[in-house]
């Protein structure tokens, strides 16, 4: 069996045994759920209920406001508290709708299951999944059915299922490929029927041996979906690594995989597809690790969207020892939250609750021109150089060296001996650059 | 909890347990069998001469950073590394004051002049040694064979004369006279020559070493000693084509130690594997012309030190394409 991969990378430790054999435990919210207008890449969403208002499960309660973006819904039935900002796990306030739970769980209208989708087209299949308010669970929240109309000249042969989960700690979807697996199944079933000239693929890495056994099972009668086994290094999982390593193909500067015929969609999102489609339900749950040296009981939830991070860890036992810091998603590329009341968003893969003999807060050294930073970049760029031309603010430099193309992995600060905050220098230099492009007015930013 | 002491910063929140220390560490671990050998075959006087450069260079390093109110960082331990390298460069019979000099001009002229660590664009230790050369030459290539007992000692073949003055054998490819001695002296290292140059085998472990923790790439190495066997094997001594010794010229003089330990110092080679290729091959080719058509019977520390300067160069060429390359 060949196993597949990309060029370069790191092996960070991957601590999935914390949570890897814990099955996932079904978690009702407690308090108030609040649901954030901006879970996705694109305009955020306008709130169309107000205080006071009584909202029912399912019922919309964010209306997009551009083609990109999707809606939100309310994933309890209750009673409107209020439409404030709120902090979420990025760090931010965000205009939100707090939903005080009923706990009766009262479902909308319209949520009826659908037993066949072999009469819809594909236009009528879109835009069930963007109703539904479906976005990539993989973390990068970009909205699936965007995806899912690529522009008309390009032939997609290939839908990729990411089941790599290369994030250390991370068992969520993991779990589901164990526990839900006919369900990532029949979303792939159902893309695949939206692009009948393409074939699909589950890409998992080989350190989950029960997860490729149960897909390959799942599949056995499928001659059209393949289990494709990938070699156990970070950042397996990035798109751009994911579909070179399945397909062979290498996605251009700047241009989206659909340029190379190929879609590339979380197992979650897979999931999410299905219970839109088949079960008529939006997007209101996600599964969550919550996991970390600082928890007392490690586990993997599946919990309504809206439930604040500190269920979560309650949920888990709470804290053995004193946290250092906690990571919304996973320790190469997640988000250290400052507070743990923020809710679980469509983008929260796990919450990992670091001490401080885990974390790494390293104190920078000079460069020593190593160069572990350029044979660790999956991209192919030069780390130090690109970190010298930002540290002069040569921004210009940084373009020159590609460094617009830097995926923000993480792997050159991983491996650097002296502790450079390199990528970190990568996300300022970028934002810089879009803000300048912004600035001047140039489109297609 | 309190929740006012969580660390927010920017991903990622893990880093791999390397830091300078331990790679330097692996660079002295790299250097053992060599120590060994040179202390197996210059007994007594090789060992002063690396402790006394080692020590030089680590009180060289607190001293300046100490005087420039700088933080001191000999605990990094480059300076203990520098000071083999240097040690190793020099030949068995020189007085213990000039491993003293050597090792303060390396470390505070060659490294903390410039920058300090990470900015010398020369390695301090082949920098030091040229100066050394340059000042004292008859010390520097006094080639004793205190303790080798392989032919080279002299042209009488007398073994075990103290402190001979001797032959070495890229002198003796160069010259045309005297006998060679045994491949297998040469590669273990029963030869004369700088202490740390002459055992190809133990510093061929070394490297083998530094491949393996990854501390060095293969690419200088295979690609600098690559060019010198194909290069010497082709042009030969004596004017006509494909009649020279390389397995001779391989295992002889500093190539080895050229190759595998100065030639990767990192501040003062490329970053990229093409630009370490381009390294290695110009290395080659100029250690080659010096030993056959220059005036010494050895290039090693001029060319390495010559491709040192070509060095920012090499980076701004060798810049590789993004992975996927431009859009189409």
């Amino acid at each position: 069996m060949k196993i597949l991969t990309f060029k370069k990378g790191v092996h960070p430790p991957q601590n999935k045994y914390l949570t890897q054999n814990m099955a996932i435990e079904y978690l009702l919210p407690e308090g108030d759920l609040v649901f954030p207008m901006s879970q996705h890449v694109g305009t955020p969403c306008e709130p169309i209920v107000k205080k006071g208002d009584k909202v029912l499960l399912g019922q919309r309660i964010g209306e997009p406001k551009d083609a990109v973006s999707v809606p939100i819904h309310s994933s309890v039935s209750g009673i409107v508290k209020d439409v404030i900002p709120y902090l979420v796990p990025g760090g931010n306030k965000v205009l939100s709708v707090i939903i005080e739970n009923d706990k009766q769980y009262e479902k909308c209208e319209g949520l009826a299951p659908r037993k066949d989708y072999h009469n819809l087209s594909k236009q009528e299949l879109t835009s069930i999944i963007r109703d539904a308010g479906v976005v990539g669970m993989g973390g990068a929240t970009f909205p699936t059915h965007i995806k899912l109309t690529p522009p008309a000249d390009e032939k997609i042969d290939s839908i990729i299922v990411n089941g790599a989960e290369c994030e250390p700690y991370i068992t969520s979807d993991y779990r589901v490929m164990l526990e839900e697996t006919d369900r990532v199944v029949q979303g792939l079933k159902i893309v695949l029927y939206m692009f009948p000239n393409a074939k699909g693929y589950i890409g998992i890495e080989d350190n989950k041996k029960k997860a490729i056994e149960a897909m390959r099972n799942a599949v056995k009668n499928e001659p059209n979906i393949e289990v494709k086994v990938l070699k156990t290094k970070y950042p397996q999982g990035g798109e751009k690594q994911l579909i070179y390593a399945i397909t062979g193909r290498k996605v251009p500067e700047g241009a989206i995989p659909a340029k190379i015929g190929c879609i590339v969609q979380n197992v979650e999102t897979m999931v999410a597809i299905e219970r839109s489609v088949l079960r008529g339900r939006p997007l209101m749950r996600r599964i969550v690790t919550v996991t970390g040296g600082a928890i007392q009981n490690p586990k993997v939830f599946n919990v309504r969207l809206g439930t604040s991070f500190r269920e979560l860890i309650n949920a888990a036992g709470g804290f053995k020892e004193e946290p250092v810091k906690i990571i919304s998603g996973g320790p190469m590329m997640g988000i250290a939250i400052s507070s743990i009341d923020v809710p679980v968003v469509k983008s929260t893969s796990s919450i990992v609750c670091m001490t401080a003999k885990e974390a790494a807060l390293p104190e920078e050294n000079v460069c020593i021109r190593c160069g572990k930073c350029v044979n660790a970049c999956p991209m192919n760029l030069v780390p130090t150089e690109m970190n010298r031309a930002v540290v002069k603010g040569d921004y210009e430099r940084f373009e020159k060296l590609h460094g617009m193309d830097c995926i923000e992995c993480g792997c050159c600060s991983y491996v650097c001996p002296s502790k450079r905050y390199l990528v970190q220098s990568f996300r300022t230099a970028k934002k810089i650059i879009m803000d300048n492009r912004r600035n001047r007015g140039e489109h297609n930013v | 909890m309190s929740e006012t002491t969580l660390v927010v910063s920017s991903s990622p929140h893990i880093r791999s347990r390397e830091s300078i220390q331990s790679i330097m560490g692996n660079v002295l671990i790299a250097l053992a069998p060599a120590t060994f050998a040179a202390i197996y075959f210059f007994k007594l006087q090789a060992f002063l001469i690396i402790l006394v450069s080692v020590l030089s260079a680590v009180v060289s390093e607190a001293l300046w950073q100490k005087l420039t109110g700088q933080r001191v960082t000999v605990n990094d331990l480059s300076a203990v590394v520098t000071g083999v390298l240097l040690a190793f460069n020099l030949p068995s019979s020189v007085p213990l004051w000039i491993p003293v000099v050597g090792s303060a001009f390396a470390i505070i002229i060659v490294k903390q002049f410039f920058g300090g660590m990470g900015q010398n664009f020369m390695n301090p230790a082949l920098a030091a040694r040229a100066f050394l050369l340059a000042s004292w030459p008859s010390i520097m290539t006094n080639w004793a064979a205190d303790g080798v007992t392989a032919a080279t000692t002299s042209a009488t073949s007398s073994a075990t004369v103290d402190a001979a003055s001797s032959a070495t054998v890229l002198g003796i490819l160069k010259s045309g006279g005297g006998n060679l001695p045994a491949l297998w002296d040469l590669f273990i290292g029963n030869v004369g020559g700088c202490i740390g140059e002459t055992s190809a085998l133990a510093l061929l472990i070394g490297g083998a070493y530094l491949v393996y923790k990854k501390v060095i790439t293969i690419n200088i190495p295979a690609s600098y000693i690559g060019t010198v066997f194909l290069l010497t094997w082709i042009l030969g001594r004596d004017g006509t084509l494909f009649t020279g010794k390389p397995v001779y010229e391989i295992f002889a003089g500093g190539l080895m130690l050229g190759a595998i330990f100065m030639a990767t110092d990192y501040s003062s080679s490329p970053i990229t594997p093409l630009g370490q290729i381009i390294m290695g091959v110009g290395c080659g080719i100029m250690t080659t012309v010096i030993r056959i058509y220059g005036g010494y019977p050895e290039g090693v520390s001029y060319s390495i030190l010559f491709m040192n300067l070509f060095v920012p160069l090499i980076d701004k060429f060798t810049i590789p394409e993004a992975f996927g390359g431009k859009k189409k």
